[in-house]
């Protein structure tokens, strides 16, 4: 009895985090332009899409944007989680309760507060600006995810290695970095997710020519979102689940290894 | 003896003025098993890294085999650290780990691989090469912290209580095969550790640490029978302590009147007429006797409890308990009245300005 139950609400619980994405899916090989009835398969989302020259400008930039910012955010973020938890400075205490308020902040702050800043520096809204943006509010995410790792380190494997002979870069790099990359890497994961879909901040920096997806599409709401981009995000979850599985597959070989 | 390790009025403070050691000076010998005894926080740890150079002295000078090391860091110097909790680096294999000072070194792969693998049968760990530290037990990590450390062929090894995160049985094991290593590489061992008994079994001497000062130093028989100091008496071992003040001398002997009026003959000569002293004298060193002489101090037993080759007894003398160890076969009972038997031999005399 209990286990049929328990079964029940597991069921409802994935039925409820999966349906929207079957759904999604579904419409995107349906004959029709309005996502309300299934009305026969097609593959011409597919072609049409092909054809969307600002739908995959929207794309292109937004993968752009998400992977410079990533990359830019993740070594400054990096170096500042390990100038923040190996050395001491005046004004340390400050900076560390400073580096939560970019996280708590809303959206919507940071984005017309970046405007403002762009504004008085007279440069003008564009990929540059959006880029900053994005590096900006994602520093933190790397700092904190990096720092608590860099914390959680055992304190003797550096002094271990410089024990053992190896310069202060041959400790950083075999022992230092190898040690906190799982650190590095979720913080990296994390921002790229946010900036991928991040609508608000980019609506006040980005500027009429460097439009990124999630605001391509939020500004078709009006009109109705057109079935390729069903299409598109159909192939965008097919990209993620064979990263994924291509993850946990090496995960898991690295487990049955060792 | 050759001179292998030399600490020359050695001080070090982390902040201006508050000193952590202060002006020790201390050497160690070739080949020598050194073991450095005190209480948590006395410096004994941070005396050890300032040999490998972990930390920098804050005055006075090291030498290792002669040479003055004081500017040279840890990288560059010729002594091997063994960690506290091992220190062994998670994301490399076993093989790695061990190999990882000679590949520093720019060692050729094949002489490394030679001698990890000679490494590893030393500390019997062959067959092991590619596994992760992770799926180790704490005895297994600890055998191939050792092996990493003495890959490099150190002049010295440094041990930072490398024991105190195994159980009672695996400290030891490891315990003797410390000391068997040690034995047949005839490399010099230095080693940090809180606990008397891992110092009395190991080392070839003892130094024993209290408040970053050397409290007292000798093998470890002359430590456990002639402590002196209280702190010393008290840290090693089982101790009971009278005080008392000198009433008597002669030749040979030292009379000592104690609280209320009981004498003790002690065989001693270092102090003069009216000096308090205390009396230290091991549980092992009293006998107990049924029936009174001269000398000996009446006392009550308290509690009795076997412990297989010996009874410890713990009787009541004016107010104090005193524990003896016997290997008589009689039997004693709570609230017996026994006669106390110092041996004259045994006992130790530290002066106090106690009573």
């Amino acid at each position: 009895m209990k286990n049929w139950s328990s079964k029940i609400v597991i069921g409802l619980v994935f039925l409820f985090l999966y349906l929207p994405i079957i759904v999604l899916i579904v419409f995107s090989f349906n004959d029709t332009k309005l996502n309300i009835l299934f009305e026969g398969f097609t593959l011409k989302w597919y072609g049409t899409l092909a054809e969307n020259r600002t739908l995959l400008e929207a794309f292109k930039n937004t993968l752009v944007v998400a992977i410079i910012s990533t990359l830019i955010s993740t070594v400054i973020g990096t170096i500042g989680a390990f100038g923040l938890s190996r050395y001491d400075f005046k004004g340390k205490k400050l900076i560390n309760s400073l580096i939560y308020i970019p996280i708590v902040m809303p959206d919507i702050v940071i984005g017309i507060s970046l405007l403002a800043v762009y504004t008085l520096m007279r440069l003008s809204l564009g990929m540059f600006t959006l880029i900053l943006a994005h590096i900006a509010f994602s520093i933190p995410y790397v700092l904190v995810s990096v720092r608590s790792t860099l914390e959680g380190m055992n304190p003797y494997l550096e002094e271990a290695s410089s024990d053992l002979g190896a310069s202060a870069l041959q400790t950083f790099f075999r022992v230092t970095l190898p040690t906190i990359a799982p650190g590095i890497l979720s913080g990296a994961m994390l921002v790229f997710t946010l900036s991928m879909d991040d609508v608000v901040v980019s609506y006040f920096t980005a500027g009429p020519e460097a439009v990124t997806l999630p605001q391509y599409i939020y500004s078709m709401i009006k009109s109705g979102i057109s079935p390729d981009v069903n299409a598109l995000f159909s192939l965008m979850l097919l990209v993620t689940l064979i990263g994924l599985t291509v993850y946990s597959l090496i995960l898991f070989k690295r487990r049955v290894k060792v | 003896m050759k001179e292998i390790v030399r600490l020359e009025n050695i001080s070090k403070c982390y902040v201006k003025d508050k000193y952590v050691i202060r002006d020790c000076s201390l050497s160690v010998y070739e080949g020598e098993f050194l073991t450095i005894l005190g209480p948590s926080g006395c410096g004994k740890t941070t005396v050890l890294r300032m040999i490998s150079g972990l930390e920098m002295v804050s005055g006075g000078k090291v030498f290792l085999d002669g040479e003055d090391v004081t500017e040279i860091d840890a990288v560059k110097r010729p002594v091997n650290t063994i960690f506290q909790n091992f220190a062994l680096f998670p994301h490399m294999t076993i093989e790695d780990n061990v190999g990882y000072g000679l590949k520093m070194k720019k060692v050729p792969k094949n002489e490394i691989k030679r001698r990890v693998k000679e490494m590893l049968d030393l500390v019997q760990l062959s067959g092991y090469e590619k596994r992760k530290p992770s799926q180790l037990s704490g005895g297994e990590q600890q055998r191939v912290a050792i092996a990493r450390g003495l890959i490099n062929k150190p002049k010295v090894l440094l041990l930072d209580e490398p024991l105190s995160s195994l159980d009672l049985k695996l400290k030891k094991q490891m315990q003797l095969e410390l000391k068997r290593l040690q034995k047949k590489l005839g490399i010099t061992f230095i080693y940090v550790t809180h606990a008397q008994d891992e110092a009395l079994t190991m080392s070839d001497r003892i130094i024993i640490f209290k408040d970053g000062k050397i409290e007292q130093e000798g093998k470890p028989k002359e430590i456990y029978h002639h402590p002196n100091s209280l702190f010393v008496a008290d840290f090693i071992g089982d101790s009971n302590i009278l005080n008392g003040t000198v009433i008597k001398k002669t030749e040979v002997f030292t009379v000592i009147r104690l609280v209320n009026d009981d004498y003790v003959r002690i065989k001693s000569k270092e102090f003069e007429l009216g000096d308090k002293v205390s009396i230290v004298v091991r549980p092992e060193d009293i006998h107990i006797k049924r029936k009174d002489a001269s000398n000996w101090l009446e006392a009550k037993v308290k509690d009795v409890i076997y412990n297989g080759n010996f009874t410890r007894v713990i009787a009541i003398y004016q107010n104090q308990e005193i524990k003896i160890n016997t290997e008589v076969d009689e039997e004693y009972h709570k609230g017996d009245i026994i006669y106390l038997d110092l041996d004259e031999n045994w006992v130790t005399l530290i002066r106090g300005d106690n009573l």
